[in-house]
């Protein structure tokens, strides 16, 4: 290999590591703010994927490129090209180079994922469990999250509505957060299929009837953020939403108190709403559809729509 | 059908049986002619491509604002579940199956498939299974609104009551689907382990053959499991079993699990005879070997094997313990090694060759881009963290949109024009194709592209309206979309036009190594008249050695139709 060649490559590769750094950066602001310690962890692997990942597409679109604009056959040039078959050398490296990076990200996320620790301890404690040996090395969660106060909320998903049920037996359509708490919910359905999902936390469980499932988190940013409904549930799917309010921990016992108060009334429901208006309607309906469930009647009971703004 | 090469062709008969039609009519009967049957399949496949097409754009056209305002939210339901169920069950299978129809006995040196009847079985069922789907509009209640997976309990919640309804109608279709595919697996398998022609080994065999064997194994153990999952959620449905229904007792998981046990391989299903499209294209326009032929052709079904084995990457969220989460995210993305081996050969192919640009080569080269970038993403999401926040979001509907639009329409794209003269013995216009090439291109990168930003934003998928953080994201998809739609009409004009008076083409207009190229264009009814002896590796670009043992003999002179 001569010397222009080594300089060639060279650029090229530098070229390509500068344009994947840029990416890497600019990575994170693709993502609504980081509400939950889990999110940092989360837009920094995320970052360091689209940057190795900015390096394979750009490499192999170039290289493509470059054939395309300057190694196509002449006018009437109908003859063969180098009859090269393979190399053996070259590839092996192309087979153990991404054997060894799929399996690099593949430990990467997987620490990544224990340092999280989002399925409560329930789903985590499994006897056989073939990880365990693993989980046993990795960065224990105490280690993480030292001493965090916890709060645990029970969740209630249904069509097409959620519920949120406080220690003190305190209800509302609104979800309330204490920040910097380890948060510890208990998901139930009451019908179908529906999906626990709060992009400013990263995170997403599906709600399963019949089944209890603990999910944890910690939210660390004050605010108001959307919770959605992330597994397809029927009709009126898309207007299954609900505010999230990460508050101070003074302001969210404040709120405790102040919802307990509250005799219970009926909460807004975007879905019976729609579906009471619909069938007012005499002209162009849609299918039949299954009837949404009556408001949530709750402590606390907004008579609106969610109103977290845009992220 | 034997494939004996001493069995004698009689020259003047020109159809398979006496009194078959020898016209356009032979495409409306029970022909058992794979030529017939492979261009049965890719027309009537295409038609519900434009149909799938349409709904989509509707659905573009509720995106573009973000209240639900054009249509009923039960219609947006019922719009993405038939969207996504017609272009699978009815463009994307189906399309392939009739080029590998085609394409496979040519390629190897065959008279017909194994099983020619059962082949003209597997076709005709079809169009049932497209009937079915469309009748499904106009019963109460309309259409299955449960999206393409029909997960339980919502494909079980039966607003109408009524017995047959659209979901019950809807699991016909697929099941009816399933047994076509099955039988379709059969004949392939059996066709190309027993029917290659003499001299044709294993490492003779073009890896195009190799990714339709690959694929079809996956018909094969994979189909069984879905089925099994459509006859129990129709049992629930219908009579009442609880399988699956949660409030008697049933488990709403274990049908995912029968779900994506198939409907995962499913994807390679797709993407493997794409893949041999690539392996066959690039080598002929680049005018060179495909770099690494073997390890190509073997790396197809090192796919299949591990694509047994990562289903639950499409479950990371649905309840499953932690262990499976990151037993799964390893063999999930240990599918990019020979996934990543195929795209280094394909690129080596190209490099340094002698690059002919016409438009079978640039769907293929563009396919091959969005190739990549869906594999990237495709890691990304084999990544457990990084699913748990864009799972079941519109990052995932530009992902499989890459995969599927861009990676392997793109390659059907392309081997459609690359074999085009073989099938209809006419040239395409190469100024409409290249028309069409652009379009599809800017459509691809419009329409889906954004997806990517609006899921990572927290768009979730299947969602009829969305909160006005999106909507730019969604217009510009949108405007892609009806793009897209457009794109389709320079493809059609050209097909149409040309094959009724594009100019005649010969043998082997490209100039390409394979046994589909030393018969005439359109092939006679069996193909060849002495079946060929293999003596060469497939692909000898620049080598100029002959594929068959007395080459100059036994192929037609140009324009001859036995």
């Amino acid at each position: 290999m001569n010397i222009r060649a080594i300089l060639t490559i060279s650029i090229f590769v530098a070229f390509l590591t500068i344009a994947s750094f840029w990416v890497a950066g600019q990575a994170p602001s693709w993502f609504p703010p980081q509400a939950s310690a889990e999110s940092k962890l989360y837009d920094e692997l995320f970052s360091i994927l689209s940057g190795i990942g900015t390096f394979i597409f750009l490499g192999i679109a170039l290289v493509l490129l470059y054939a395309v604009l300057f190694q196509r056959a002449a006018k009437y040039d109908d003859g063969d090209g180098p009859s090269i078959e393979g190399n053996t050398a070259i590839e092996v490296i192309w087979t153990i180079i991404p054997l060894g990076l799929v399996l690099w990200i593949a430990t990467y996320s997987y620490q990544i994922y224990d340092t999280m620790a989002v399925r409560g301890p329930m789903e985590l404690v499994h006897l056989h469990n073939p990880m365990e040996m693993k989980t046993a090395l990795a960065v224990p969660l105490d280690e993480v999250k030292p001493q965090l106060p916890t709060e645990e909320i029970d969740v209630t998903a249904k069509q097409w509505a959620w519920v949120f049920r406080y220690p003190n037996n305190v209800t509302s359509t609104e979800l309330h957060l204490p920040v910097d708490h380890r948060i510890r919910l208990a998901l139930h359905s009451d019908d179908v299929l529906h999906g626990f999902y709060v992009p400013a936390f990263r995170l997403k469980q599906d709600v399963i009837p019949n089944k209890t499932i603990d999910f944890e988190f910690t939210p660390i940013r004050v605010g108001k953020y959307r919770l959605r409904d992330s597994l397809y549930s029927g009709t009126y799917f898309a207007a299954n939403q609900a505010d999230v309010v990460v508050e101070s921990a003074e302001d969210y016992d404040r709120w405790l108190a102040m919802a307990a108060n509250q005799t219970p009334t009926p909460a807004y429901n975007p879905a019976s709403a729609e579906y009471n208006r619909a069938s007012e309607k005499t002209l162009v309906r849609g299918w039949e559809s299954v009837p949404p469930a009556p408001p949530p009647v709750v402590n606390f009971a907004p008579k609106q729509e969610p109103t977290s703004p845009p992220a | 059908m034997t494939n004996a090469p001493t069995e004698a062709i009689n020259i003047a008969r020109r159809q398979p049986y006496p009194g078959a039609p020898d016209n356009w009519k032979r495409f409306f009967t029970f022909s058992t002619d794979h030529k017939v049957i492979g261009i049965q399949y890719i027309v009537t496949s295409f038609i519900f491509f434009l149909i799938g097409g349409l709904l989509s754009m509707i659905m573009r056209g509720e995106l573009v604002t973000p209240e639900a305002n054009l249509v009923d939210r039960t219609i947006y339901n019922a719009l993405f579940t038939m969207h996504g169920s017609i272009m699978l069950f009815l463009w994307t299978f189906p399309v392939l199956v009739g080029l590998g129809n085609y394409l496979v006995p040519l390629m190897i040196g065959a008279r017909d498939m194994a099983f020619p009847r059962l082949n003209a079985v597997s076709f005709w069922m079809i169009p049932i299974v497209g009937i079915l789907m469309l009748a499904s509009f106009l019963v109460p209640g309309g259409p299955s609104q449960s999206g393409w997976w029909a997960y339980p309990p919502v494909s079980l919640q039966n607003p109408t009551g009524n017995l047959i309804n659209g979901q019950v109608l809807w699991i016909l279709a697929v099941a009816i689907s399933g047994v076509s595919s099955i039988m379709g697996g059969v004949n392939f398998v059996t066709t190309i382990f027993k029917m290659r022609a003499p001299g044709m080994t294993w490492f003779r065999t073009p890896a195009f053959v190799w990714s339709v064997l690959a694929a079809q194994l996956i018909q094969l153990y994979g189909l069984p499991a879905l089925t099994a999952g459509a006859v129990m959620l129709l049992l629930d449905l219908t009579v009442g079993t609880s399988f699956f229904a949660p409030e008697r007792g049933g488990n709403p998981i274990l049908y995912q699990h029968f779900f994506w046990f198939y409907s995962h391989p499913a994807v390679y299903v797709m993407v493997l005879p794409v893949f041999g499209i690539f392996s066959e294209v690039f080598p002929v326009y680049a005018r060179k070997p495909l770099f690494g032929y073997r390890v190509v052709a073997v790396s197809s079904v090192m796919i299949t094997g591990i694509s047994a084995l990562v289903w639950v990457h499409h479950m990371y969220a649905s309840g499953t313990p932690g262990w499976m989460r990151i037993l799964f995210m390893f063999t999930t993305l240990l599918v990019a090694v020979p996934t990543g081996v195929k795209v280094f050969a394909w690129v080596a192919t190209v490099w340094g060759g002698k690059l002919r640009l016409n438009t079978a080569m640039l769907f293929a080269l563009g396919g091959l881009v969005n190739f990549v970038f869906s594999g990237i993403t495709g890691v990304m999401l084999g990544s457990v963290p990084i699913d748990i926040h864009v799972n079941n979001t519109y990052f995932v509907v530009g992902h499989f949109h890459y995969v599927i639009y861009g990676a392997i329409v793109f390659g059907i794209y392309a081997g459609l024009y690359h074999w085009f003269p073989k099938m209809t013995g006419r040239m395409y216009y190469e100024g409409l194709g290249k028309v069409h090439f652009a379009l599809t291109l800017a459509g691809t990168w419009l329409c889906f592209l954004p997806m990517h930003f609006s899921g990572l934003m927290g768009m979730p998928r299947r969602v009829s309206s969305y909160d006005p953080e999106f909507a730019l994201w969604n217009v510009l998809a949108s405007l892609g979309g009806f793009l897209l739609g457009m794109s389709t009409l320079p493809f059609i004009l050209n097909m149409v036009s040309s094959w009724i008076q594009g100019e005649k083409a010969p043998n082997n207009p490209w100039k390409a190594i394979g046994l589909e190229w030393l018969t005439t264009s359109p092939p006679p009814v069996e193909n060849f008249e002495e079946i060929p002896t293999v003596i060469s590796p497939p692909y000898g670009y620049g080598k100029d050695e002959p594929l068959i043992a007395n080459q100059a003999e036994v192929v037609p002179a140009d324009g001859v139709t036995t």
